[in-house]
């Protein structure tokens, strides 16, 4: 470890690092625009200046930019020497020349950048005498507002969308002082991490649009730690509430996980949770149909008596939180109780916790996805299905680039530097899938085969490995890519609905297993606790074996799942049958509640606490962040207070949420790390609870006056370490506490570098969460079936096509989101769609064992052969599943539909009809 | 004196013929290499001759080339010469002279330049108003590519080079050598952070040296005749000879190959043939728009690098642009800064928006409504913008330096400006 | 070929084969598409005197680049034209030696003589002015370029030759 000499101090500093780091680390404040932890330098704000000097006697020194000087031995500099304080304050002096005065209606405002380092450099008047430069803003979608006055030029949401996360649309345009950021013409961001370029922007060019709408400064909004629940893997967010409603979604660090940055889903979907069409009271079902609202007391007392001494079964829900789950599970017995996955998933998932405990091969957090050097993705549309381990995945792409730095003594830090010395060489990835996916842009190779081709891809890679005579070229290729990497990764999942493919990832994992290389394998899950949910799963049944014994049951409790995703509709009316007396708790309407006889209004993620098990296997705590409206409960709640009234055995010992944790932990040995997710409620910092509440959030006692004058007393939260209040202390609590992060001179998100021990490194507070799952020993895993697929001439194997905005069931009841995700399509290869006659935008018509439905044209770049992809998780693909066949046609019926994507701030000129075009074949 | 870079200038001969130019001894340098010399032995003579970078900041060439990795300490691939032939300091025309009338001389330095480093692809990168320079290199490279002196196995010798001619685009900030890279792989022309050099990672992320054109008209020569040679022709420390020019109001404005280390005011005096009648010399910037001012107290220094350094400018291009005592030196200033505002690329803060900012001062001094304080401001701006470091490249310390000299040497002119609230030269 | 007839819908068929073939040709020397990006622009402004939208849109899909890659590179350079220009381009130098040579005098005579300021096309499409960073020609100051035409030692006696019937033949069909 070098020393180094900054202003007389002596800092021991890391081998290889940049003086911005070095001084960030020593907890200097040195400001700066341009560098970002995740991104590293290019040294164009000019912000970070120092002075350095060659030695002792030295006492004039020269400029130069911290982020783009590394640390030698013994190097000598000055942060507050007054040529670099004068520096620094006239780099902000010209950034204000065009800067508008617009900080009172900027969203930005109390959480900028821009104004802590103003304030920082201690810059006051304004010396520039000429006129400011003005833009025009482009429509960028209904997530992203644009506000290019503002732009300071730091080129960081260039670096990121572009670079970072591998977007197209959005770029620096122009030149001197007039460059703009912005797209080619107006129109929506296409990149699916787009919503980082908010918190990447260190001023407000780039702000969140649902937010506008509903604004509250960051200083009034109460936070709490949570998780995301818009996919398996469980990022890390800070959401933050006013006035009962949502506001926004914001990124909570988390070394291992989510880092810096969330995906749109995440950022934005959560709108629902805000939704007028939200139960506020349980109600129960009248002859004719409709509900009649009940009182909670009431709905139990039924409930109960509904109950009692009755067969009593229970599904529950990948979605829900390991408590509410396991609680139900116990409420009705493990012989009673399922946990609500579909039966395909059911299996799948079973394999999947099969393999994560026996393989060796490691099961890498998302940021250790980053370190491998070669990539075999089986089946999966990672971006679509788990997003941020996708752009984890992107990062890893770049470690040929960081390889070749190396050779020519290059640091990492230097971004544009390496980027220029590599070019567009980058660490090589296989896609073996049966259509395009979002990271067929920088693969290597794109490999297009049916779900049980890929599964035979995989043994022959093995094969290949073994040294056997493998005839498929790809395959030998794949297979040595794979053994000359050190860190090969092999990622996979549930979304083919295949168990061989999974298989088949897992033997070329463990065929690769070597005594020098790291061998990982990340397997995408379907949903938020899916895993937690298949680890509760033992002893329980199959949705379709509870359905084959529900005529037995009196009464079916239905956590959290709206079983028209889970079951086909016959299913469905076995369960819901008369002489069943169905309960059902949701979070937002949907068939399976207006089926019940009685329904139970179950608070959202945000409202309550719970853990889920992300695809790691890293059980995660999230906390409510605000009280849940009227007599909305957290399904843990729910269930407790059922069992109370039912006078359950074991479970009515139980009052309180870190009971119920301890209960679960207890359950079983696997279990066992749930309760290390998080400080249970007793937890005091200098004897106060974690506030939610900034120290500076305002109108506490008038925010409701128009209610009430009588100031309200802030409601207790007995279940938390957390409080509802502004009292006590945001400094040094584990990081599983941490709802928001600001620092004195820093209230933007750039204080994050106070909270982390080494710039870009853990939290000082610790990594959140605990892993439960740690691969033992090697199991045996079965052998890939060598099944294909009979197809009759003109019929097609249904793929799901997995879609951020779209596939999700609860964020897709975000207006936003709803937006984004357009109409379920068919996706076809042009071959395909030549056949048929069809065109973008046409309709076909999918017949599936003499069900049909029409559906919208999509037209893809590769396609295998004889597979047709789907939508999934849309409303109208709901009767299709991967693998059956279908037989298509054109549908000439079909009304093409005008383009839906039509903001709710901007109207959109009708559409152009093109004489001539190739709009129908 | 012995004509050298200008030695076919001027003759009554097509610029493009290649049977003239050889007749006249050319490509008779590349024989000898191709013939005699290895790749080090070139880089040994062009080492000792002491030649140094023409384009304005004068780096030697030779240690220039020597930091290119060896063949064999470097990854396998290609290694790139570029020819920086993108003339657009304000003031500076010399580049075109040798580009249109005797392009043969410059394709001859760029093999031999290529040969040396191991290049086996070149480019000259040339302003794409430069339309007659375009044609005649283009028109010269197929004779080239038909007499065997480009393409595979030049002259029998083994060694390949193929060379494109790149009409650049537009932007003054291509002549940085790594924003012209830039600007070669088809991107915007910001300059790259340095290190590492392009003698490392250049162009395409390869090994690249990038000359300017009169620096590799200059080989040949060197490769012909010696180091020895070479040196004996300047007058001062400086070696070889070099094209000096004058414009302003001058009686005879021009461009003239001279010894390094000629007198300026022989320069301007004779060869430019002294000021028009009426006109008193102000001042002038000795190498084009980027340097600083000097004054009539320095008319006798010697056009060598390290002289007109140490008297606080630099020599730039060589090309003079002249201060008359009827012109406004803010008005000049403003000018320059006005461009250089313009030309900025807008990749660092002090360039993108410092360079505005004195232009507005300036402009607002100049239309009579300066402030006494806008002269500190002006200072504060010389100060924050000026230095090599401050910025990300050179071109804004390159623009502060006229303001800063003018500061230093008309300073009556600006107080004046303010006093007056007007420009006293109009 | 009018510029009205060069406006064409169909996005896939804006470029010319020939256009096509040259920027192929330019594909030779660079590692991957994008790098001939700046040539690309130019091969299709040399024919049709600007680069269009629908242009830059088909450039960029040719080149497998986004149009905001190829729009960040065109908005870049001084002498690629997103927008439209008329038959000729005056490049008028108006740097530091023209400028003491007289140049701000000779502009606002052509400026006169045509009808327009910086950035401007005539009435008759004929001319578009436009500021040129030093021609690197500044002995014969003052200078500017015409289409491909240096013009030297600019007077007024030059500009009136030059343009001194143009602005009333408005809509001329040279």
């Amino acid at each position: 470890m070098p020393t180094i000499f900054v202003d007389g101090q002596e800092l021991q500093v890391n081998d290889g690092e940049n003086i911005l780091e070095a001084c960030l680390n020593a907890g200097l404040d040195l400001p700066y625009f341009c560098w970002h932890p995740a991104m590293g330098s290019i040294g164009s704000c000019r912000q970070c200046a120092l002075v350095q000097y060659q030695n002792e006697e030295d006492t004039r020194g020269r400029i130069v930019m911290g982020c783009m000087t590394g640390v030698t031995e013994g190097a000598r500099f000055s942060l507050n020497a007054e040529n670099a304080s004068e520096f620094r304050e006239a780099v902000v002096e010209s950034l204000m020349l065009n800067h508008p005065h617009d900080c009172p209606v900027c969203a930005e405002g109390g959480e900028c950048h821009l104004q802590d380092m103003t304030v920082m450099v201690g810059h006051r008047d304004r010396r520039y005498k000429g006129k400011k430069n003005t833009y025009r803003n482009q429509y960028l979608g209904p997530l992203i507002h644009h506000e290019m006055n503002r732009c300071i030029t730091c080129y960081r949401c260039e670096r990121y969308y572009k670079d970072y996360a591998g977007g197209r649309d959005l770029g620096a345009q122009a030149s001197h002082d007039h460059l703009y950021f912005g797209r080619h013409e107006e129109g929506v961001l296409e990149n699916e991490f787009s919503g980082n370029l908010v918190e990447v922007c260190p001023t407000g060019v780039f702000t969140d649009k649902p937010f506008l709408k509903q604004y509250s400064r960051k200083w009034d909004l109460q936070s709490a730690p949570s998780i995301c629940t818009g996919c398996a893997v469980g990022c890390n967010t800070a959401p933050g509430e006013r006035y009962g409603k949502l506001k926004r979604v914001h990124n909570r660090y988390n070394h291992e996980v989510n880092g810096y940055f969330l995906c749109d889903r995440g950022r934005f979907g959560s709108g629902y949770i805000n939704s007028d069409a939200r139960l506020d009271y349980a109600g129960i079902k009248k002859p004719d149909g409709s509900f009649m609202a009940v009182h909670q007391q009431q709905a139990l007392t039924t409930a109960a008596s509904w109950m009692q001494g009755k067969k009593v079964v229970g599904i529950g829900s990948p979605r829900a939180s390991m408590e509410a789950n396991y609680l139900l599970r116990e409420l009705v017995g493990a012989e009673n109780f399922s946990s609500g996955f579909s039966d395909t998933d059911s299996d799948l998932m079973a394999a999947v916790l099969k393999i994560l405990k026996t393989t060796k091969a490691s099961n890498p957090t998302i940021k250790q996805m980053e370190t491998a050097d070669a990539i075999l993705v089986l089946g999966e549309d990672v971006t679509n299905t788990a997003p941020r381990a996708a752009l984890a995945m992107r990062q890893a792409l770049r470690n040929k680039s960081f390889e070749l730095a190396e050779q020519i003594g290059l640091p990492k830090w230097q971004d544009a530097a390496v980027r220029n010395l590599a070019q567009d060489q980058l660490s090589p990835m296989i896609v073996v899938s049966a259509m395009d996916t979002r990271l067929d842009d920088v693969a290597s190779h794109c490999i297009s085969l049916a779900p049980d081709q890929i599964a035979e891809f995989a043994v022959m890679v093995v094969e290949a490995m073994a040294g056997e005579a493998v005839a498929d070229k790809q395959a030998k290729q794949v297979a040595s890519i794979l053994q000359q990497a050190k860190n090969p990764l092999i990622v996979s999942g549930t979304s083919m609905q295949h168990r061989g493919i999974i298989n088949g990832a897992v033997a070329v994992a463990e065929a690769l297993i070597s005594k020098d290389s790291n061998v990982m394998l990340s397997l995408c899950v379907p949903e938020a606790n899916s895993l937690g949910s298949a680890m509760l799963s033992k002893g329980s049944k199959t949705l379709s074996q509870l359905v084959s014994t529900v005529a037995d049951a009196d009464v079916l409790l239905v956590m959290e799942n709206d079983l028209e995703r889970r079951l086909s509709a016959g299913q469905i009316d076995l369960l819901t049958a008369d002489g069943t007396q169905v309960i059902a708790m949701d979070v937002l309407e949907n068939n399976t509640l207006g089926a019940s006889d009685m329904v139970l209004p179950a608070a959202s993620f945000a409202e309550s606490e719970g853990t889920l098990v992300n695809m790691e296997g890293r059980a995660q705590r999230y906390f409510p962040v605000f009280q849940p409206a009227a007599e909305r409960l957290a399904s843990w709640q729910w269930l407790l207070k059922l069992a109370a009234e039912t006078g359950h055995k074991s479970l009515s010992k139980l009052q309180h949420f870190d009971q119920v944790v301890a209960a679960c932990a207890e359950s079983q040995s696997d279990l066992a790390g749930l309760i290390d997710a998080a400080p249970d409620h007793s937890f005091r910092d200098r004897g106060l609870k974690i506030p939610r509440q900034t120290h500076r959030y305002s109108g506490r006692t008038a925010m409701n006056a128009a209610v009430s004058v009588h100031e309200p007393q802030q409601p207790k939260d007995t279940e938390t370490p957390l409080s509802y209040s502004m009292e006590g202390l945001n400094r040094d609590q584990p990081s599983s506490l941490r709802p928001y992060v600001w620092s004195p001179g820093w209230n933007s998100n750039q204080s994050l570098q106070k909270f982390q021990a080494e710039v870009d490194g853990p939290l000082k507070g610790g990594t959140a969460g605990k892993r439960l799952i740690v691969s033992s020993s090697k199991g045996a895993v079965s052998k890939a079936p060598k099944s294909t697929m009979e197809m009759q001439p003109h019929q097609w194997q249904l793929i799901p096509v997995h879609r951020v905005h779209g596939s999700d069931e609860l964020s897709v009841s975000t207006d936003e989101i709803a937006e984004l995700a357009g109409y379920a399509c068919i996706a076809l290869g042009s071959v395909v769609a030549e056949k048929l006659g069809v065109d973008t935008g046409d309709g076909v018509c999918v017949s599936v064992d003499g069900e049909e439905v029409s559906l919208e044209v999509q037209i893809l770049q590769r396609v295998a052969k004889n597979c047709i992809g789907f939508s999934a998780g849309y409303g109208e693909t709901l009767s299709l599943h991967a693998g059956s066949t279908a037989s298509l046609s054109k549908d000439t019926n079909w009304q093409r539909r005008s383009p839906q994507l039509i903001a709710s701030d901007r109207t959109i000129a009708d559409p152009v009809i093109i004489d001539g075009g190739s709009a129908h074949v | 004196m012995e004509k050298v870079l200008t030695r076919n200038i001027g003759l009554e001969q097509e610029p493009t013929n290649l049977k003239a130019y050889e007749a006249n001894g050319g490509y008779q340098g590349l024989r000898k290499a191709m013939a005699q010399m290895s790749p080090k032995d070139c880089q040994d003579v062009i080492s000792a001759s002491n030649l140094r970078g023409r384009g304005g900041a004068g780096f030697p060439t030779g240690m220039k080339w020597s930091f290119v990795p060896a063949a064999e300490k470097s990854t396998p691939g290609h290694r790139y010469l570029v020819c920086n032939a993108d003339e657009m300091e304000p003031g500076t025309f010399k580049d075109r002279l040798l580009m249109e009338c005797d392009p043969h001389q410059l394709i001859e330095g760029m093999i031999l330049a290529a040969y040396t480093i191991g290049a086996d692809i070149s480019y000259i990168f040339i302003r794409g108003e430069y339309i007659v320079a375009i044609q005649r290199l283009r028109d010269a490279l197929a004779e080239c590519y038909g007499a065997g002196l480009l393409g595979e196995n030049i002259l029998g010798s083994g060694y390949s080079l193929h060379m494109h001619v790149h009409p650049s685009a537009g932007r003054y900030i291509c002549g940085e050598e790594t924003a012209l890279i830039n600007a070669l792989e088809g991107k915007r022309a910001n300059p790259r952070a340095k290190p590492p050099f392009p003698q490392v990672s250049g162009l395409w992320g390869r090994p690249t040296i990038v000359n300017n054109v009169e620096t590799l008209c200059n080989i040949p020569h060197i490769i012909d005749r010696g180091a020895d040679w070479f040196k004996t022709l300047g007058l001062g420390e400086d070696a070889g000879t070099k094209l000096f020019g004058v414009s302003g109001k001058v009686n005879n404005p021009g461009c003239w190959e001279l010894p390094m280390g000629t007198p300026i005011r022989e320069i301007i005096e004779q060869h430019a043939g002294g000021m028009q009648d009426g006109y008193q010399l102000k001042g002038f910037l000795p190498g084009g728009g980027s340097t600083d001012f000097l004054t009539a107290e320095h008319l006798d220094l010697a056009m060598d690098y390290n002289v007109i350094g140490a008297a606080g400018s630099r020599m730039g291009t060589g090309t003079m642009i002249i201060l008359d005592d009827r012109t406004c030196p803010v008005g000049m200033v403003l000018n320059l800064i006005r461009f250089f505002a313009h030309e900025s690329c807008g990749f660092c803060t002090p360039c993108r928006d410092g360079l505005p900012w004195s232009r507005q001062v300036l402009q607002d001094i100049e239309e009579g409504r300066g402030q006494p304080e806008d002269l500190e401001t002006l200072a504060y701006q010389v100060r924050y913008i000026g230095a090599i470091g401050n910025t990300h490249c050179a071109l804004a310390p390159g623009a502060m330096e006229p303001l800063q000299s003018a500061l230093k040497y008309f300073y009556n002119d600006f107080k004046q400006h303010i006093s007056a609230g007007r420009c006293p030269y109009h | 070929m009018s510029k009205s007839q060069m406006i064409q819908t169909d996005r896939g068929s804006v470029l010319t084969a020939q256009e096509i073939a040259e920027i192929d040709a330019e594909l030779g020397h660079v590692p991957y598409k994008s790098g001939a990006a700046i040539d690309a622009l130019k091969i299709v402004q040399a024919k049709r005197g600007w680069v269009s939208d629908e242009c830059l849109q088909a450039i960029a899909r040719h080149l497998e680049m986004s149009a905001e890659e190829l729009e960040g590179v065109a908005t870049f350079y001084n002498l690629i034209y997103r927008r439209p220009v008329g038959e000729k381009v005056i490049l008028f130098c108006d740097s530091v030696s023209c400028w003491i040579c007289g140049c701000d005098d000779i502009k606002q005579k052509i400026s006169a003589a045509l009808g327009v300021d910086y950035g401007e096309t005539t009435a008759d499409n004929q001319y578009t002015l436009l500021p040129v960073p030093c021609l690197g020609a500044c002995d014969r100051a003052p200078v500017m370029m015409v289409g491909d035409d240096l013009v030297t030692h600019l007077d007024e006696a030059k500009v009136k030759a030059l343009f001194g019937d143009v602005k009333v033949e408005a809509g001329g069909d040279q």
